[in-house]
């Protein structure tokens, strides 16, 4: 890492990238004091590298060396850039929370049209309170250091028995060139909610940027909640997010996440299922070219009896791409009557193109039935001549085969609007391929 | 005017001679029968005629309207109005049918500096030619051939064939797996193409649908060559005498 190391008066080693911020980071100084502390165990353990086994595929001091200092708060110009992707990138219908280098910006996001059971605060206006939310399990130092550095994020919570017929859609945008941006939302789903969630990550012209997100998901019993996240970040971009989710009894989730853009991604998943009788299935897709690095890494805990949990992720890889997907599942001991699969599908386009899998069961209970399984292969070659014969050039047969490749995955998208969205990205995706 | 012109074609596969010095030429107007027994290479001039991958050719050449065609790729020969209904038409999931003709006959009008369809007039054109061949709308709604029966598959390759209108249409045993009326409409679709412009080969093992297309010209193909050649008496003498005589001769 070649950040520039300071000493402080207590001699506490703190780097720029802290000391720079601090002064602009919201919070109350017992909030700045949390930051501190979190920013220590970042600095302790340095950016992950592959001799930690939970970053062996993703070293993120080769990867990213580098870290860059927190944007600057957008200006009107920002805004106005920013204006623009969220237009191209809103999903139909859906309320708009927009974060603009990591900070909300309000004159952009649908506040007033969010519906009456949704309750809506930014984590500035929480952190005037108290430090709460960046008390995660520091599972990592990219976690820590968000905590240390989120300077905003939604904080939603959706009352009992809401339904909602539109869905919420945060949208992640940055406008500031070699910069980062670290944010930190909260999504509180009540009992018996039925609701869909979109994420976007997005780009305004922005390059070279890099994104720390944290989210923390907690879904009550008998609801019915679809969390879709789409990183359709710069090309040249870093995106590093990591999701705490709890679910409770007799709940269906239904996650979501497309990887299309940035040259580094790492989206790590903490799911623990903490109520009987759930159902959570789990589609990502990545779709990698040239030399980008796309790692999802799940580790999904069933932590009571009689839940099923579904991960099933596809990876179309092109170029010099790498894509990771580890997948772990944790069966408590008294987890009996545990569902748990996950499978990878890797799809080939290139000679070069890289899949690492790694799939781990850990399994403490005994009437369980778990397992994985992965394919890897290239296009078929007779699905490609027929279509060739037919008069389709080779570029074409081959998105129509990569389209239907994902498709399975996009098709368990149960909003039209959404799913035509997600269906877009994957064609701009197509058509970005040399 | 020829449109194809196979001259002593010799094509390997996997280091084995398949076809060895075969000679075909087919002119416009014209109907050709190729029969033949199994095994003896009309699959695969028919692959080779379409660019399938895999197949070497180590002497002799295919000229389609005077040009190269071996040196096209193969959806530059769709293009060009090279049109072969597969005898084993693949499934692919996940391509819906209608997606599939739309940006099929699409890419080949774009190929040939045409416009391409209107999402209207495409839906007209393959209403009436589906309609045309008795494919049941909801056949087109599934993915390509995706759980088609055998001759359901048979007949959407029938059907593309009437979307694309190619000037050149080589069937490969379109009648196996048809029961008969199935056959008859297909042969029905097959006939309504007929035209001066427009060649067929058709390749089958039997001379009843012979009697639905009546070729010009049929051909009897053993080991790799063209044994024989005359009219449509000569699928009538096959069907009483079989191959026999024709394998001493190759
Ligand atoms: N990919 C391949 N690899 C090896 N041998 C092949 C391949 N394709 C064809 N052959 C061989 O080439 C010969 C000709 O096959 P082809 O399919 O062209 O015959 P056909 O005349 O169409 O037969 P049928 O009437 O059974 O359809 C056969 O001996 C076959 O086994
Ligand atoms: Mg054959």
């Amino acid at each position: 890492m070649n950040v520039a190391v300071a000493k402080t008066g207590s001699g506490r080693a703190v780097s720029d990238l802290f000391t720079s911020a601090e002064g602009r980071l919201p919070g109350s100084p017992a909030v700045i004091a949390t930051r501190r502390d979190a920013f220590e165990t970042y600095e302790r353990l340095g950016l992950p590298h592959r001799r930690i086994e939970e970053w062996k595929y993703t070293d993120l001091r080769a990867l990213v060396g580098e870290l860059l200092p927190l944007a600057a708060a957008p200006d009107a110009a920002a805004l106005a850039s920013a204006a623009d992707a969220v237009k191209a990138h809103a999903v139909a219908g859906a309320r708009k929370l927009v974060l603009v280098d990591g900070v909300f910006a309000a004159g952009l996001s649908d506040v007033k049209a969010l519906a009456s059971e949704v309750g809506f605060k930014t984590l500035q206006e929480t952190l005037e309170k108290d430090a709460g939310l960046l008390k995660t399990a520091a599972v990592d130092a990219v976690i820590s250091l968000n905590a240390a550095m989120a300077s905003d994020g939604v904080v939603l919570s959706i009352a009992d028995g809401a339904q909602l017929s539109a869905p919420i859609q945060i949208i992640h945008v940055a406008t500031a060139a070699s910069a980062s941006a670290f944010t930190r939302s909260q999504v509180a789903v009540g009992k018996g909610v039925r609701a869909t969630i979109i994420e976007s990550f997005v780009a305004a012209g922005a390059k070279a940027y890099q994104v720390n997100d944290a989210v923390i998901l907690s879904i009550g019993d008998d609801a019915d909640v679809a969390h879709i996240r789409l990183l359709d970040d710069a090309p040249d971009a870093v995106n590093i997010t990591s999701q705490f989710v709890t679910v409770g009894a007799n709940t269906k989730v239904n996650f979501f996440n497309m990887t299309s853009g940035a040259a580094v991604s790492r989206l790590q998943g903490f799911i623990t299922l903490a109520g009987e009788g759930s159902d959570l299935s789990i589609n990502g897709v990545n779709l990698l070219q040239k030399t980008e690095h796309g790692d999802t890494t799940l580790v999904v805990d069933h932590a009571v009896p009689n839940c099923v949990s579904r991960e099933i992720f596809r990876a179309v890889i092109d170029d010099r791409a790498h894509s990771v997907f580890q997948g772990r599942i944790i069966v408590r001991p008294d987890a009996q009557k545990t569902d748990g699969k996950m499978m990878t599908r890797a799809l080939l386009l290139s000679d070069e193109a890289e899949a690492d899998n790694k799939p781990e069961l850990e399994i403490f209970a005994d009437d369980v039935s778990c397992g994985h399984g992965a394919t890897a292969g290239a296009l078929d070659d007779n699905l490609l001549f027929y279509l060739k014969a037919r008069g389709l050039p080779e570029k074409q047969a081959q998105a129509l085969l990569i389209q239907a490749f994902v498709g399975e995955a996009i098709e368990q998208i149960a909003d039209d609007n959404l799913r035509e969205h997600v269906i877009g990205i994957a064609e701009r995706w197509l058509e970005r391929r040399s | 005017m020829a449109l194809l012109e196979v001259k002593d074609l010799k094509v390997r596969v996997e280091e084995r001679e398949i076809l060895h010095g075969l000679t075909l030429t087919v002119n416009e107007g014209e109907v050709h029968a190729i029969m033949g027994p199994n095994g003896s290479g009309k699959s695969t001039l028919s692959h080779v005629i379409a660019g399938k991958p895999g197949y070497e050719v180590t002497d002799g050449q295919i000229l389609f309207k005077g040009e190269d065609l071996l040196e096209m790729d193969p959806d530059e020969r769709a293009a060009k109005g090279v049109f072969l209904a597969f005898q084993y038409p693949v499934e692919i999931p996940g391509v819906a049918t209608m997606t599939f003709l739309r940006t099929a006959l699409n890419a080949q009008r774009k190929a040939r500096g045409e416009s391409e369809y209107s999402t209207p007039d495409f839906l007209k054109k393959v209403r009436e030619v589906s309609k045309s061949l008795n494919v049941p709308q909801d056949m087109l709604k599934r993915g390509v051939n995706v759980g088609f029966s055998g001759g359901e598959k048979k007949r959407n390759e029938v059907l593309q064939m009437a979307l694309f209108e190619p000037s050149l249409c080589i069937l490969d045993e379109m009648d196996s797996g048809l029961d008969i009326d199935a056959l008859r409409i297909a042969a029905d679709g097959v006939n309504a193409l007929r035209s001066p412009k427009r060649a067929m080969v058709v390749i089958t093992h039997y001379q009843r649908l012979l009697n639905y297309i009546v070729p010009d010209f049929v051909h009897v193909m053993s080991r790799g060559r063209v044994v024989k050649s005359g009219d449509k008496e000569l699928a009538l003498e096959l069907e009483a005498s079989g191959y026999t005589q024709f394998e001493d001769a190759a």
